[in-house]
């Protein structure tokens, strides 16, 4: 595809998916809104584990962070785009922190020492009270109003996460072309070769879970505004689970793996277990099930994750 | 000590690498056990050896993957004995594994282009820098040098296994090294590729005053490569001088073949 031909059609599908929300439910509005905040936190683990090569299973602590810090700020009046940077560079600042296991280990001894980053975290929001209200949360979050707009409203908020979606998509776009994305990618290649070609594999790797970190601190903010409550539920280690299957199911370290795999974990449990038809039924009660069989079945057939159907087509039509 | 034509060592101002008395000891096995030769500018030494005879092991002492338990390696005049990797390459120093390493899900050009692209400007220039980093024509020349044209666009991992060596080589080179040092880069090639693989190293010597140290058990390439040859036996050095003298020597032969 021709690559103005990518632009058009990528802009044409912000524009429906900005559109959409006009005839859409306010329930089917606010979960679209919860997708992209999810896909700003993917985008970034998509950076640490699909370009970067590093295992992340703490990536809900530091949507967390983001929105435990969104939720202290913008209760005590700061601006919601004051409130972005901060819980961007305090993330990144701590993903810098996390990432200094893995410059001694990986693989799996990486993914329990990040899992034990997020249950560290986890219990300090649980535990912490008269910071983070233990249990009961944090209630009566506003949403910010921009330039005088009021984006109090649940279409106004989506349009913009959306757009604040789209903006950091670019940002990331624009880093992985540029020659760090290619110093990513000879990391996860190969770290050993990358060194002797002068590499700094040490600085790579904590910018990867660093730039990591600071997304999901990103929608952290955008999600404490959204749902207007928080409580530490939502940033169990599951939800990091959740967002690492996005990563793969969707396609590792392809741009828009996430976008696909965001839609499985958010969009398609909730479209499951909200079906009215009537041969559809029975997903109200089996959802979860099915969407582990079919979890489970994909890897199987697409380790690559979804967006690598069309090349496991085009090798198949290749003539041996 | 063979007999044989020795050529003169390189006086000290001349010398490039300076490995004095390299040793690496694991526990009671010597595996490389007082190795000392020097290089000058431009010029190129094969390292021969029965296998386990501690080549690998002396690169590796060379380069910084391991510490060596005694000697010093200077550079340039500079003692860079146990210094990083990383640290080797800012300086000049480029090598090649024994095995294929590339970056395999990268095109062959972006391979090239990240061999380089670390050399250019600092960090935090290269995340304003152009995507190629500004190393697009001196990737495209490699490219060519290579033969690499028909491949370039495609991904490394996916090509063959002596297209991957021609890379891997390649690789070294981009960056304009001082020197490069390169362990058994015919390992696992096809004769054809092999004639042009000497034929490359001996051009980049030429045109590009690469200074190269090669570790190889193909004689052929080594005797028409390397001016000066260095047999290594059991982590010391048995013989060294011309490719001829040293293949001749019935120490060698010895240690090679047996009794």
């Amino acid at each position: 595809m021709k690559p103005a031909l990518r632009v058009a059609l990528l802009a044409a599908s912000i524009a429906v998916l900005a559109a959409v929300a006009l005839a859409l439910k306010r329930s089917d509005v606010y979960l679209l809104t919860l997708y992209c905040v999810y896909l700003m936190a993917t985008f970034g683990l998509n950076l640490t584990v699909g370009y970067a090569g590093q295992m992340s299973l703490g990536q809900a602590a530091f949507l967390g962070i983001g929105a435990y810090i969104a939720a202290i700020l913008l209760k005590l009046g700061w601006p919601f785009l004051l409130v972005v940077p901060v819980a961007a560079v305090v993330c990144f600042v701590l993903g810098l922190v996390v990432g200094f296991p893995a410059l001694r280990v990986q693989h799996h001894y990486l993914a329990f020492a990040t899992l034990g980053f997020n249950v560290l975290v986890y219990l300090a929001m649980r535990n912490e009270e008269q910071i983070t209200g233990g249990t009961f949360g944090i209630s009566g979050i506003p949403r910010p109003t921009i330039l005088g707009v009021d984006l109090g409203g649940h279409v106004a908020f989506y349009w913009f996460t959306l757009g604040s979606l789209v903006v950091l998509g670019l940002l990331l776009w624009w880093l992985l072309r540029s020659p760090w994305g290619r110093a990513f990618a000879a990391l996860r290649d190969n770290p050993i070769r990358a060194e002797s070609l002068g590499i700094n594999i040490t600085a790579y790797t904590l910018l990867a879970f660093a730039i990591g970190a600071a997304c999901a601190g990103i929608g952290g903010v955008y999600f404490a505004s959204l749902v207007e409550f928080i409580e530490p539920g939502p940033f169990h280690f599951s939800a990091s689970l959740m967002m690492l299957l996005a990563v793969i199911v969707g396609g590792q370290g392809r741009f828009f793996g996430p976008v696909v795999g965001t839609v499985v974990i958010i969009l398609v449990p909730e479209l499951l277990r909200g079906s009215s038809a009537p041969w559809l039924k029975f997903m109200q009660v089996w959802y979860l099930a099915v969407f582990g069989v079919a979890v489970v079945l994909l890897m199987l057939w697409l380790p690559g994750g979804l967006l690598s159907i069309p090349e496991r087509f085009a090798r198949k039509a290749k003539p041996r | 000590m063979s007999g044989g034509m020795r050529r003169p060592a390189p006086a000290e101002s001349e010398r490039l690498l300076h490995v004095r008395d390299v040793a690496k000891h694991y526990g009671a096995i010597r595996a490389v056990d007082g190795v000392s030769f020097a290089l000058a500018p431009g010029e190129i030494v094969g390292v021969i050896g029965p296998n386990g005879s501690g080549k690998t092991t002396l690169f590796n002492a060379i380069l910084g993957q391991i510490r060596p338990t005694s000697g010093s390696v200077e550079f340039r005049g500079e003692d860079i004995t146990a210094r990083s990797p990383l640290e080797l390459a800012r300086r000049g120093i480029g090598r090649t594994f024994q095995t294929l390493q590339v970056f395999g899900q990268l095109s062959v050009r972006d391979n090239l282009i990240a061999a380089a692209q670390e050399f250019q400007g600092t960090i935090t220039g290269r995340l304003f820098a152009r995507p190629d980093a500004g190393l697009g024509a001196r990737a495209d020349e490699m490219i060519e040098l290579f033969r690499l044209g028909h491949v370039a666009h495609l991904k490394a991992g996916t090509l063959s296994y002596g297209q991957q060596k021609l890379i891997d080589i390649a690789m070294a080179f981009m960056p304009s090294p001082r020197l490069v040092l390169l362990d058994e880069p015919c390992a696992g090639v096809n004769p054809g590729l092999v004639d042009q693989l000497r034929e490359l190293l001996a051009t980049l010597n030429r045109t590009q005053g690469g200074s190269f140290v090669v570790i190889e058990h193909n004689m052929d390439f080594i005797m028409k490569l390397c001016p000066h040859v260095i047999c290594m036996v059991e982590g010391r050095v048995l013989a060294e001088g011309a490719p001829a003298d040293v293949q001749a020597d019935p120490a060698v032969l010895e240690a090679y073949l047996g009794n």
